[in-house]
């Protein structure tokens, strides 16, 4: 992962700024619903907006079936996102086009670096129990030591979700810490499993502890809850992260993931990044999808505007 | 542009919605228009023409014709004629009718709202999701209640032709809430856009013809405001419907004064935004954004007047100014812009000149730091701070994308600097303490009450003003009234013409009257002369005069005082103590007012010989008539005893989730002229409805018979009626009429007196836009409950104010 800037190093718990913002989820909605009928791009705007979003994918299979054969077409998918033919229409081979990483199981980790052996794309794991997070803590922090050494860049965790339930902040801090601890020079996504909790405001207080507690990104969802990514649980989650540069200077990053399939919903929320946070939160050191079926819908996308025609699904080269 | 640059920038590029559709229209009409009169386009040769400019671009787009008195007369009989049968169509065919304009606005959205945008400089965003949905929402919720109206509104009848003036800042948007009601509701209606825009009023008249609305029903006169003084003017004109700026509206009442036509004016604002330290503070920012630079501030109920609580004040300000700079301005066919173009230069011109008056008064200016377009009419987001109430930029309409900010101490002082305003428009409320929210909500003088949300609109809840931000509501069942007359009533049609110069309510000067042996006294009794009735005291006149009353043979039966100014001032004093004394009036229950109106009742009853003869020696009339009289009074005060607690407002069935309350409030202070006929129970019958809805009254008897109501001093004294809720001036009625009338801390004023009284009141309410109920020297029934009973007393003792709840958790 190319940084650019400073590594978020977490700081002390200060409940003041964790319970001191009130999210009133009838005017997030009110933005929520405005935000993708407010912008549009169109054309080479479009074309330039989608590759860039190619680049913010991690590129993620994290299903009961996976295997080292499934896990290595993905990784080839991830080094050529783009049909060849595409990439030279659109002239954009010097771009070295990738997507921002693989995302995999942990047990999938070594496959994955493996597979990506000469490139600069991270294998970003999950970890931590996922996606429940409730195994042991020891285990739990094991899974991490594995992962990174197994050559895991990026260190998916999932949180306790009680912890946020039942506004056991320390509890959740202190967790998350320990993680950040384990994961050493690997950067760390925390996983609130928005869908779980409760309100938006909560998901705004777990926001904040885990960005306190130094993680690096904070990402949606495991995409096993029954509400993963939305532009609403975004907006909260990326207005927490603005609170906390503010504040600190520092940037965190942000992922959303599960439920984002279309190249309309992927602009729907670079237009969220731009105008919530800002340009640097629109390129891969701190906005990432966590997404599957993404990439094929951006590719069909890029298809129809060098040939002018609708993409067959079938013509894109799964991975 | 390189995709490689787009690529490390990730800029926004231009995103413009096709004009062909609209060009092509344009064209198909030669770029000119006539009049839309029996749905056809009408000419007249020589006629001048007006062109209609894109504000965008400064291009010429096309010209619409000027009517003079010829087109708007034939307009005028279009309608008249249209409505004989109209207003005899069935309400099932006529909601078949709105149905279908309702489905063909949608069939034909892209093409109104880019037009519109072109026409007005609205962004396509705003035209598209927001002015053209709520268009065809307006026709599908007026369907309905044509549909209910024979069964649901049955002691009402249509009003009959009504004249239309919209503004040019919401075409489509006004033109529905003009039109809809009016024909659902069996009236036909002449409507003038205003002259910057007039072009999407003309594409919904063929809109019209192409539902197959019979001719007549829906006529546009394309015109300048000559045009619209004729419309208001026209002696067949039943109703005249408008919405713009305060001045206009104060020419068109004082044009209607007197005439009998209804009136209901929707005018300017300056909407209060109010930020709790407890709101989402990021969704109030945002709040603010559609509240002030939604339609380029262009908004009668823009919230235009920020006030922040002072911790938070530094912190809001700081984020504000981050989310200006993110707003983008440009083409209003861009997909990709929050705000267009001003609708014209010399509305650029004057937003500009309030800045500088700002900049003058000590105001720090923040304009948005953003790119700007270098041609068209084009305004920046723009911010002022540090100014208090006393500077001119507080208080006046801007009507532009211009916000102003002051701070608070607590929700009392925010109450106070929120109503500090001569409008009552619109408020926006943000507080996540639902107690602390609701309570302020309901403290605003403000016809719509946004909690955490602004601007919010729905067909199916009434949008309008108090104070001088006009009277009237637009949507929902209040609204409707505004278009209905009791089924009893005919027009009002006074047979002649007033003078605003002529005397009326000039002093006369009293003197002793000899009784020249008309009194037949053995034993001086003893001498009972009433004073006033002011704060729940008996007050001597301020004047020191004293009037006689005579009865109907000439008879001396009594003697009151002479009101002048200074009572009529301390009376006013009064009725406005009762409201800011705790508790006050209106914030007691209803169930406390209907006791006390119970115990009126009661008291009047046990006087009720006193009573009767008292109406006999003043009027002279029978034993028998008088008794019924009394009587009659008594069974009005439980009528509204029983409204007392049974007229508060309801649940409005609008878009939002969460609950929408319309609420009957009270209007404030009342003064009532109260008839000569039936002088006990005319009282009565407007002092009940009045204090029962929360208003306080100053009442200005019977001028002839005025005994019955200085005896009931002695009955509102013993009933528990705290001091101030009634107050009693006698004298010569139009006089402290006049008086009343250009007070303004009197919010309404009902007269029942002559013609020329009526054509005075209304006359000189423009002043402050007083709320006016005039009976155009036409008596009443009093004895007649459905005269003098109906629902019109208690629509005319309330004003609605709804007040919009968004849930979530």
């Amino acid at each position: 992962m190319a940084t650019e800037h400073e590594r978020n190093p977490g700081m002390a718990l200060d409940l003041d700024w964790v319970l001191g913002t009130k999210v009133n989820r009838s005017a997030v909605e009110r933005r929520t619903a405005s935000l993708p009928t407010r912008r549009s791009v169109k054309k080479v705007w479009q074309a330039a907006w989608l590759l860039r979003a190619v680049t913010c994918i991690d590129l993620t299979t994290l299903a009961g079936d996976d295997s080292p054969g499934r896990v290595r077409r993905l990784c080839a998918k991830a080094r050529q996102p783009l049909r060849p033919d595409l990439i030279k229409a659109l002239g954009a081979e010097e771009m070295n086009i990738t997507t921002g990483a693989v995302c995999v199981y942990p047990s999938m980790v070594p496959y994955a670096v493996e597979a990506l052996n000469g490139t600069n794309i991270p294998v970003a794991s999950v970890a931590t129990g996922f996606p429940s997070g409730l195994t042991p803590f020891p285990q739990r922090i094991a899974e991490v030591k594995q992962a990174v050494a197994d050559g895991a860049k990026e260190i998916d965790i999932v949180i306790t979700r009680h912890h946020v339930l039942t506004g056991n902040w320390s509890a959740l801090y202190d967790e998350i810490k320990e993680f950040r601890a384990v994961c050493g020079d690997a950067h760390m996504k925390s996983i609130l499993g928005v869908g779980d909790l409760a309100t938006l405001e909560q998901i705004y207080q777990a926001s904040m502890v885990a960005m306190m507690a130094g993680s690096d990104f904070i990402k949606t969802s495991t995409g096993k809850e029954g509400v993963n990514a939305t532009l609403n649980n975004s907006l909260v989650m990326v207005r927490a992260a603005r609170d906390y540069f503010e504040r600190t200077d520092i940037k965190v990053g942000f992922k959303p993931a599960g439920g984002i399939k279309t190249a309309k919903d992927a602009m729907a929320w670079q237009f969220l990044m731009k105008e919530e946070l800002g340009n640097d939160w629109l390129k891969p050191d701190l906005f990432r999808f966590g997404a599957s079926s993404l990439l094929t819908d951006i590719e069909r996308q890029l298809s129809h505007y060098v040939t002018g025609r609708y993409a067959a699904r079938h013509h894109m080269p799964i991975g | 542009m390189e995709l490689k640059e787009v690529f490390e920038t990730m800029a926004y590029g231009p995103a413009p919605e096709s004009s062909a559709a609209v060009t092509q229209w344009l064209e198909d009409h030669d770029r000119k228009f006539g009049q839309f009169i029996n749905n056809e386009w009408v000419t007249s040769e020589g006629a001048d023409y007006y062109p209609s400019h894109n504000p965008a671009t400064g291009e010429k787009i096309a010209e619409t014709m000027q009517a003079d008195q010829p087109e708007v007369d034939a307009a005028i009989a279009a309608a008249r004629k249209a409505y004989k049968k109209w207003s005899k169509t069935p309400g099932m065919e006529r909601a078949r009718y709105m149905y279908a304009i309702a489905r063909n606005i949608q069939k034909h959205h892209r093409l109104l709202a880019v037009l519109e945008s072109m026409d007005n400089g609205k962004p396509i965003r705003e035209s598209r999701d927001i002015d053209v949905p709520m268009l065809a929402r307006h026709f599908y919720y007026h369907a309905g209640w044509a549909q209910l109206m024979d069964k649901e509104l049955r002691d009402y009848q249509p009003v009959g032709v009504i004249g239309q003036i919209i503004p040019w800042n919401f075409p489509l948007l006004m033109l529905a809430w003009k039109i809809a009601p009016a024909i659902a509701l069996g009236n036909t209606v002449v409507l003038k856009p205003a002259s910057y825009t007039r072009l999407s009023a003309l594409l919904f008249a063929e809109i019209v013809a192409e539902s197959g609305l019979p001719p007549g029903v829906v006529n546009v006169v394309t015109g300048s405001s000559k045009a619209g003084s004729m419309i208001v003017q026209h002696p067949d004109v039943d109703k005249i419907a408008f919405t713009g700026s305060t001045d206009v509206g104060r020419i068109l009442r004082r044009q209607t004064a007197g005439t009998g036509k209804k009136i209901s004016l929707e005018l300017g604002g300056k909407s209060p935004f109010v930020v709790f330290d407890d709101a989402d503070i990021d969704g109030a920012i945002e709040g603010v954004v559609d509240a002030i630079w939604f339609n380029q501030g262009q908004v009668c109920c823009a919230g235009s007047r920020l006030l922040l609580q002072e911790n938070i004040a530094k912190k809001f300000i700081t984020k504000l100014k981050a989310r200006m700079d993110k707003l983008r301005v440009g083409d209003p066919l861009d997909k990709s812009i929050d705000m267009g173009a001003i609708v014209h230069q010399s509305q650029w011109d004057t937003v500009d000149e309030w800045v500088k008056i700002g900049e003058a008064e000590g105001g720090e200016v923040y304009h948005a730091d953003i790119e700007m377009p270098t041609q068209g009419c084009f305004y920046p987001p723009t911010l002022v701070t540090g100014l208090d109430p006393a500077a001119e930029i507080v208080q006046e309409e801007i009507f532009g994308p211009v916000l102003v900010s002051m701070t608070f101490r607590s929700p009392a002082e925010a109450i106070a600097l929120a109503n500090n305003t001569r409008y009552g428009l619109a408020a926006s409320v943000w507080s996540d303490n639902i107690n602390l929210a609701l309570d302020v909500a309901s403290k605003i003088k403000a016809g719509s009450v946004w909690v955490n949300s602004t601007n919010l609109f729905d067909a199916a809840s009434g949008f309008g003003g108090y104070r001088e931000s006009g009277f009237g509501r637009e949507g929902g069942e209040e609204g409707l009234y505004e278009y209905l007359r009791p089924v009893w009533q005919d027009r009002p049609q006074p047979a002649e013409d007033f003078d605003p110069e002529a005397e009326w309510g000039a002093t006369t000067p009293t003197h002793p009257l000899m009784p020249n042996g008309k009194m037949s006294l053995t034993v001086p009794g003893v001498d009972r002369t009433p004073k006033m009735y002011i704060g729940g005291k008996q007050k001597r006149p301020d004047g020191a005069y004293t009037c006689t009353v005579l009865n109907p043979k000439g008879e001396l039966v009594g003697q009151v005082g002479d009101g002048n100014r200074k009572d009529i001032r301390n009376a006013v004093e009064a009725a406005h103590a009762a409201h800011t004394a705790k508790p006050g009036w209106a914030m007691r229950h209803g169930h406390n007012r209907a006791q006390i109106l119970y115990f009126i009742a009661e008291n009047l009853h046990a006087r009720a010989g006193e009573f009767t003869t008292r109406l006999r020696a003043m009027t002279g009339q029978t034993e028998k008539a008088a008794r019924t009289e009394v009587e009659k009074s008594i069974d009005r005060l439980f009528t509204y005893a029983a409204w007392a607690d049974k007229y508060g407002g309801k649940v409005q069935e609008t878009t939002l989730r969460g609950i929408t309350v319309g609420v009957n409030g009270p209007v404030g202070v009342i003064g009532i002229a109260c008839p000569d006929e039936h002088p006990l129970l005319g009282f009565i019958s407007l002092m009940a409805p009045a204090i029962a809805r929360g208003n306080t009254v100053v009442m200005l008897p019977s001028q002839k018979y005025p005994l019955s109501a200085t005896d009931f001093y002695q009955v509102l004294d013993t009933s528990d009626v705290p001091g101030g809720v009634v107050n009693i001036v006698t004298g010569d009625r139009d006089h402290l009429t006049k008086t009343l009338m250009s007070h303004d801390d009197v919010d309404a004023l009902w007269y029942f007196g002559s013609a020329a009284g009526s054509y005075h009141i209304e006359y000189e309410s423009a002043h402050n836009m007083k709320q006016t109920w005039a009976n155009y020297g036409q008596a009443r029934d009093w004895m007649d409950d459905e005269q003098s009973a109906g629902h019109d007393f208690l629509h005319h003792a309330t004003q609605v104010k709804n007040i919009w709840v968004p849930t979530g958790m």
